[in-house]
């Protein structure tokens, strides 16, 4: 039997154990513990076999010049990394995926603000109707939703020209997705549209944090509905904001599916986001590159570590803002 | 406090006027409308006849109701299989992320054991990993265990990378449960597997059933690997990859189109209906811890 700690703290927090003074020996420790390996097993092998090996492959397989089909790879050391430098298509694709996060993160999070402020006032009616049908978009399948958006924005039977065209403010029908000056900025507005709610939520959460009791005070005080929002909202959200903005962020990382299925990259390559620019290399091709498209995703992975650590730094900072204030 | 509210005179001068708040519910109602609209619009369009879709496009009300475009999705178009596939791909990895996240997450939040620093450790720092990196040795390694076009390859894809999200959640459940349940149970003669199934399960069922819905709607909804996972073999599609291909090979028929979109998206969007607030708490949960 194994010795439980005495400390309910969250995990990794427990310190000091329960056991007899007296050092035993390790085996018998581990013997002791059985229970406890045995429970951690199923994701010890799995988490191993599907997430620590590919991380570790990726660096291998990085170095290969290796086509997925024979069993002979050659060693070419830092030869793909080379080549991904000086592939503009690569770099298109990677300040196209740069800008989509620059494009979108303050819009979510603008839009969904206002959002959540305005649902949050509990003497507005249909809030709960209002904040399902903004969520209702996150639920659906991406895949088949940028299928559908590729009719919804047809130019010639899609229903957004027609209404465009009755309502006569346009002349011709918009091309939306097959020019490729419109498609980066179409498929941007997709992206918000369904990803919105998540946003939404985070801030009702967070807007869940603030006492209506303040809103009350402030109210009777005879502060307006711009001045409370400014002076006693806003200050109150501003830890919660850090975690929101990166959270959304890394949301943007991920527009493969909707990519892929709205405007395949193209046209010219216009749309291509790292992800499917890799899809592309490693499973669309005739030849697949899978050593040059392991060289692609570990740059990925680097670039989205370092935004990770920029959470993780962000997140600090909040928790410190938010016992501070 | 609620006494102290109900206290508060019914119009003070400089309070705003109850109009304001219609001008927003009007407002905001616009807004949802634009944002349920594609549905509205995906729902009626599968219910036209296919040149209707054209010529007819802004009216959601069809001229007369084609359920036979149904029938073309479900049975030409092979969703009937698609949804099958779906279905035993997702169910099978909520099955397998739910098992052992619960017991990864129960020992890591109530027990010490050698080697328990850099289990946490490790699992902290690849919480956030893409699926564009992992994917290449996933495939490669699916192939050579065979599991590559087959629907347990997929489920093991999906349920076992990632999923840390899941083990923190259950690891914070856990720990916070207090000690005397468990001492009362050991007393009773209960061992460390009895504790576990009989006490601290039935404890976590708010998380099990947070982690079991958002975890049926990532694999639901997931596209990338059953779309590497099936190249070579159409019959094990699942709806999001049967969609891709449906329209490569009948771009034209969009009211056939539009019926196979909405099968594939009715289930989970009924899931929402009934069980909104474990989505809504599951994606609120990011910001509160």
């Amino acid at each position: 039997m194994s010795t439980p700690t005495t400390s309910p703290l969250p995990a990794g927090a427990s310190r000091g154990t329960r056991r007899p003074a007296g050092p035993r020996p390790l085996a018998g420790r581990l013997w002791d513990d059985r229970w406890i390996y045995l429970f951690l097993l199923p994701t010890a092998i799995l988490y191993t076999l599907y997430t620590l090996w590919p991380i570790a492959a990726s660096y291998w397989y990085s170095l290969l010049d290796w086509n997925g089909f024979s069993r002979d790879r050659a060693f070419v050391g830092l030869a793909n990394y080379r080549a991904a430098l000086d592939d503009p298509l690569f770099w298109q694709a990677f300040r196209q995926t740069f800008l989509f996060m620059v494009v979108t993160v303050p819009i979510r999070v603008a839009l969904a603000l206002a959002a959540a402020v305005a649902l949050n006032n509990p003497r507005l009616p249909f809030a709960t109707l209002f904040r399902t049908a903004l969520f209702l978009p996150v639920v659906t399948t991406t895949a088949i939703v940028g299928v559908v958006m590729g009719f919804i924005f047809d130019p010639v039977g899609g229903p957004v020209n027609l209404l465009l065209l009755r309502a006569g403010l346009v002349e011709r029908a918009v091309n939306f997705l097959g020019d490729s000056d419109s498609a980066l900025w179409t498929v941007m507005g997709v992206h918000v549209w369904k990803w919105l709610g998540v946003t939404l939520v985070y801030w009702l959460a967070a807007l869940q944090t603030v006492s209506e009791d303040v809103y009350e005070a402030a109210r009777v005080d005879g502060a307006n509905g711009w001045r409370v929002f400014r002076d006693i909202t806003l200050p109150l959200l501003k830890p919660f904001t850090v975690i929101i903005v990166l959270l959304t962020a890394v949301d943007t990382l991920q527009v493969f599916d909707l990519v892929l299925t709205m405007t395949n990259g193209g046209p010219f390559f216009s749309t291509e986001v790292v992800e499917t620019y890799i899809y592309r290399q490693a499973f669309a091709a005739t030849i697949p590159r899978l050593g040059y498209a392991s060289a692609l995703a570990v740059i990925f992975g680097l670039a989205t570590l370092l935004l990770a650590l920029g959470q993780a730094g962000g997140l600090r900072w909040a928790r410190r803002a938010r016992e501070a204030g | 406090m609620s006494a102290l509210a109900n206290l508060r005179p019914r119009r003070r001068p400089g309070r705003r006027p109850r109009l304001g708040v219609w001008v927003q519910v009007a407002v905001l109602a616009g807004i949802c409308a634009l944002w349920v609209y594609p549905f509205l619009w995906l729902v009626s369009a599968s219910l036209k006849g296919q040149l209707e879709v054209f010529t007819a496009g802004l009216d959601l009300v069809p001229e007369a109701w084609r359920w036979d475009n149904y029938g073309r999705a479900w049975d030409d178009a092979g969703f009937d299989g698609y949804l099958i596939n779906s279905l035993i791909v997702t169910l099978g990895t909520v099955a397998i992320v739910v098992v052992r996240c619960a017991l990864a997450g129960y020992v890591i939040a109530r027990y010490r054991f050698v080697g328990k620093r850099p289990v946490v450790a490790i699992l902290v720092a690849t919480l956030f990993v893409p699926v564009g990196y992992t994917i290449i040795p996933v495939v490669e390694l699916s192939d050579q265990l065979g599991l590559l076009n087959s629907r347990l390859g997929m489920i093991l894809a999906l349920s076992g990378g990632g999923q840390v999200a899941a083990v923190l959640l259950y690891a914070g459940y856990f720990s916070r449960i207090p000690r005397d349940l468990e001492d009362a149970a050991v007393m009773d003669g209960a061992g460390f597997l009895q504790v576990f199934r009989g006490v601290m399960l039935p404890l976590a069922g708010p998380v099990t059933a947070t982690v079991s819905v958002l975890t049926f709607l990532a694999a639901w909804n997931n596209f990338f690997v059953p779309l590497v996972f099936t190249f070579s073999r159409p019959e094990l599609r699942t709806l999001s990859v049967g969609m891709l291909a449906f329209r490569g090979e009948q771009s034209t028929d969009w009211s056939g189109l539009a019926a196979a979109a909405t099968i594939s998206l009715l289930p989970v969007v009924l899931l929402f209906a009934f069980l909104q607030r474990y989505f809504i708490e599951g994606v609120a949960g990011a910001v509160k811890s």
